[in-house]
């Protein structure tokens, strides 16, 4: 097996076994997370340049610190100072910097397609670090490597998701990944931000709606907490104290999942809104370790779409076993 | 003069299905006559039609030619040759330019560039609010003195209900249509397609099918109220066709237009590829059923293309950012043979209709093949194959998504006042 595409815009496309050599080839980068040296030389003298013109913290630094425990060079753009503010085209501040020869772009952008459209302009690989309310692939990648870690599988699971699922490119991505292994999928949140057709958005795969935490969270092996954006709940639709009313994930409420539950967020989290402190630190909370499986996952896909290795190479992360002597045979 | 001889004469005015010659003479039709029953004068140009169909002249009742002020989309010139090119002999623009159509010295402009630099004829549209902007009512009378044949706010609709009342009201008396953009846009704020499981899957902000026929129904209910002619533009939606049926079954002169990429495509159709992005949106699956059953049955009274071109450097980029609108000249005849007749919807007369007629009436005004008519005509062919290649258009736009598409069936010869304007 080996990831065919030359960009990773999406999971939608993407099938089981590709998505599974993924997540196959991101296992060993965790384990350099855990040795004090974490700098490899896989892609030295490589540039990846990172462009969001959507603001980011978490996304950037940790494909930042990906590329850099590659031994990547990075290039940053943030929107806040690049020229888009006056008036340059996105497809022109892209060429601009493929001008600057990177051998990748990471790109979040907060109109939806954003990264497919700029892909089909460059020859350079193109990651999607989020576009619009569309997808955010390497987001469920780390999610799905983060539960593979905690349950075991990621296959037929029941997965719960919470919040503003309509405008959730987090959502769609997850559901498109662990969609093709079997999980399936409930989906709960204020009606308005949990439209019917999301039942249809993933042709095979399970999915309801459901408008009752309670229902929503009754054996659920995940729960997927998604950021309560506040400048949503601030536009008319939504008081904050309704959505603690009727959608705070607490303990209580968690006592419904299956035992063995596991709680996800993809930050950032708003404490005392979406979540209760007491479930976002506790035991069943994995927030802290899709941060830390987030470098792993993204050092795979740099690695993977820069370098184009397949299954037979050898993972960069796995200690060169020690060559025979050439004369060994002597 | 011009004999136009051996072509199958098609024509919804009259009712004529028939093998007939007909004689042009400087600007009118001069004689209509069994094939070969006319005999022309020695110095007659003759056309051999053989094979073809003879129509009256396609109007099309929504276009937009850019010209005043966004010249480096279209221009008058360039627009009315590629109308003329997809069989068009008049063609009506709507106000948006730069500035509004909105008062007698633009509407004046614009006939005076197309007398000079036209194709075909242009027929302006002018605004029904002082710079469309839903406040005051534009010098509607004086415009119609310099020439416009309807008034409307395109691109977005009459702002308020009291204001379409008094627009409704005061056109009632001028006799004029007034032509509705149907849309409440606090429905459609931010959207970018239509509402449904394509655009949730895409993420693409989505308006509802209610934000065209909540509108539609406010002014279906304005038209009974005033007695106006209300002609809603581009209906996509088959809630919207419901209001307008309901409406022509109370008497009211409530009329309707669609548009061949409604008539086409479905919101299935569309990707992050912003040729596919136009207001009104891609519709429903059912909605598109909806329309077609319209078109057949009656309740659709003309078929428009909403041609809105967009200059390359402001439509290619992000979906979001990218206009609303797509061309639409070239295509449409191909379309709607290969859409309405060729799937056996529609009789050829009624499509013909939906082009000639059907248009016609909702401007108040009768064409048709017969001696002293204008010699307005469009000769087409049904089978003729060929590709559309965007790049090949005199539009100065590229923006559609039937590139490359094949057709059957292309408009052979444009005649505009006996002048032949398009000769494929």
């Amino acid at each position: 097996m080996s990831y065919n595409f030359r960009d990773l815009l999406a999971l939608e496309p993407l099938t089981a076994d590709e998505l599974g050599f993924l997540l196959d080839q991101s296992k060993p980068f965790q384990e350099i997370q855990k040795h004090p040296l974490k700098k490899l030389a896989t892609l030295r003298g490589k540039t990846v340049a990172l462009a969001f013109f959507e603001t980011s913290t978490r996304t950037r630094i940790s494909f930042g610190a990906a590329a850099s425990r590659l031994g990547a060079d990075s290039m940053n753009l943030q929107a806040e100072a690049s020229s888009l503010k006056k008036g340059e085209t996105l497809l022109d501040t892209v060429f601009n910097l493929n001008a600057m020869k990177p051998d990748c772009l990471v790109m979040r952008h907060a109109a939806s397609g954003a990264a497919n459209y700029v892909a089909q302009h460059l020859d350079i690989p193109v990651v999607n670090a989020g576009d619009g309310t569309h997808e955010h692939p390497s987001q469920g990648l780390l999610d799905a490597l983060t539960i593979r870690n905690r349950l075991g599988t990621i296959k037929n699971l029941n997965v719960t998701i919470l919040g503003d699922i309509l405008h959730s490119r987090v959502a769609r991505s997850n559901i498109h990944l662990l969609g093709k292994f079997g999980c399936k999928f409930t989906l709960c949140g204020p009606a308005m931000w949990v439209p019917g057709e999301l039942e249809k958005i993933a042709l095979g795969t399970a999915i309801r709606c459901v408008y009752r935490i309670e229902e929503a969270l009754e054996g659920a092996d995940v729960i997927m907490m998604l950021r309560v954006q506040t400048e949503r709940l601030n536009d008319p639709p939504l008081s904050a104290n309704d959505y603690i009313l009727l959608y705070q994930l607490n303990a209580e409420r968690l006592r419904r999942a299956s035992s063995k539950a596991i709680v996800l967020h993809p930050g950032p989290m708003n404490r005392g809104i979406e979540i209760t402190p007491e479930v976002a630190d506790g035991p069943q909370s994995c927030v802290l370790e899709q941060v830390t499986n987030g470098v792993a996952v993204r050092m795979a896909i740099l690695y993977l779409l820069i370098s184009g290795a397949t299954e037979t190479d050898t993972h960069p992360a796995l200690e060169v076993k020690p060559k025979e002597s050439a004369n060994a045979s002597d | 003069m011009l004999l136009i001889k051996n072509g199958r004469v098609v024509d919804p005015a009259t009712k004529t299905d028939a093998a007939l010659d007909v004689l042009l003479d400087g600007e009118k039709i001069k004689e209509v006559g069994l094939a070969g029953k006319i005999s022309a004068p020695q110095n007659a140009e003759v056309f051999d039609a053989s094979g073809l169909i003879v129509a009256p002249g396609f109007i099309d009742l929504h276009v937009h030619l850019r010209e005043p002020g966004q010249e480096s989309s279209e221009t008058i010139e360039t627009g009315t040759r590629a109308a003329a090119r997809g069989g068009f002999t008049a063609v009506c623009c709507m106000p948006n330019t730069k500035p509004v159509n909105d008062n007698a010295s633009v509407t004046r402009f614009i006939l005076d560039r197309a007398k000079v630099a036209g194709s075909v004829r242009v027929w302006p549209i002018g605004a029904a609010s002082v710079g469309s902007k839903g406040e005051a009512i534009a010098e509607i009378a004086a415009m119609k003195k310099a020439g416009i044949v309807g008034v409307s706010d395109d691109g977005r609709p009459i702002a308020t209900a009291r204001l379409a009342r008094q627009v409704m009201d005061y056109c009632r008396s001028l006799d004029l249509p007034v032509i509705e953009h149907a849309e409440d846009v606090s429905l459609a704020t931010g959207a970018v397609m239509r509402e449904g499981v394509t655009s949730t899957r895409l993420g693409l902000r989505g308006m509802p099918a209610a934000a065209e026929s909540v509108c539609v129904a406010r002014d279906v209910q304005l038209a009974e109220l005033t007695g106006a002619r209300l002609h809603i533009a581009h209906l996509s939606a088959k809630a919207s066709l419901e209001q307008v049926r309901w409406a022509k079954s109370r008497g009211l002169r409530v009329s309707c237009e669609v548009t061949p990429h409604h008539f086409t495509l479905i919101d299935e159709d569309v990707t992050y590829d912003s040729r596919f992005k136009m207001n009104p949106p891609l519709a429903a699956r059912e909605d598109r059923e909806a329309l077609l059953a319209g078109l057949a049955d009656g309740s659709v009274d003309a078929i428009a293309t909403d041609h809105a071109p967009h200059e390359p450097a402001l439509k290619d980029v992000e979906f979001d950012r990218a206009p609303f609108g797509i061309l639409g000249f070239e295509t449409a005849l191909a379309l709607a043979l290969e859409q309405l007749v060729g799937s056996g919807r529609l009789s050829l007369m009624r499509m013909v209709e939906l082009f000639t007629a059907g248009p016609g009436r909702v401007l108040g005004m009768e064409r048709k093949i017969a001696a002293g008519q204008p010699a307005d005509l469009t000769i087409f062919s049904t089978n003729y194959a060929w590709t559309y290649h965007v790049k090949e258009s005199p539009s100065r736009s590229r923006n559609s998504p039937f590139d490359g598409r094949a057709f059957k069936g292309a408009a052979v010869a444009t005649i505009v006042g006996g002048r032949v304007v398009h000769r494929h």
